[in-house]
């Protein structure tokens, strides 16, 4: 599963983009949230506040609850200030 | 149309283009969104970040709903990425329909959607460095006038 970061979250991480393979337990994106927090300090500490980030699944916004499998590619968005 | 592009535009081209071959349209709206510097906060550059596949698609989205809702004849929506220098203009919006109201209605109605819903992201370039530019409550509050 393909993971991207974009704006000021990419450049807190230092990198653009992860491949990740969850547990089969990780079913939604919320699960997968979840799941990557626990596994990167700094994904941790820069969704703090988790609900200001929009989420993706394959170049559509998708509501957390939505379920995922692992040939999507889901990108994890900072607020956005387009316009 | 839809336009995604890091390429510098002619606003009154792309309006020309837009208005062609549309006799049944009374009413046209353009919005351009231009780089701001003042004296209060002078920058040397905005960057725009952006993910096209993801913009082309919920920008498409947002112009369908558009046309629907105010029974526009058509909408474009333009939006650049990038480095753009103060005075460039960043996007433009246009809309046509038969009166005044539903082109502008429509045309305010793209806008507010595009700022808090088209996955791009400013970066102010100043003397001393660059800065993520935050989002604003005041445009999730415009946005959700229309729900």
């Amino acid at each position: 599963m393909k993971i991207l970061y974009f704006a000021w979250l990419r450049e807190r991480l230092n990198r653009a983009s992860d491949d990740v393979t969850p547990p089969a337990e990780v079913r939604t994106l919320n699960d997968l949230i979840t799941w990557l927090r626990a596994n990167d300090e700094a994904l941790d500490l820069a969704m703090a506040n988790p609900k200001q980030f929009k989420l993706s699944k394959n170049a559509r916004i998708v509501p957390w609850e939505t379920e995922i499998t692992d040939a999507d590619t889901i990108a994890i968005l900072p607020p956005m200030t387009g316009g | 149309m839809i336009i995604i592009s890091n390429a510098p535009f002619d606003p009154g081209a792309l309006l020309t283009e837009f208005q062609n071959n549309h006799p049944e349209a009374g009413a046209a709206v353009t919005f351009t969104g231009m780089v701001r510097s003042t004296p209060e906060r002078p920058i040397t550059a905005l960057i725009l970040e952006c993910y096209p596949d993801l913009a082309q698609n919920e920008i498409a989205a947002i112009r369908t709903a558009a046309i629907a809702r105010f029974n526009l004849i058509d909408a474009a929506i333009l939006h650049r990425y990038g480095r753009l220098v103060p005075g460039e203009p960043i996007m433009q919006v246009m809309t046509l329909a038969p009166h005044r109201q539903a082109a502008f209605d429509g045309a305010q109605y793209l806008m507010d959607y595009l700022k808090t819903d088209a996955p791009f992201w400013k970066q102010e370039e100043t003397e001393t460095g660059t800065e993520w530019v935050e989002a604003k409550t005041a445009d999730d509050t415009a946005r959700d006038r229309w729900r």
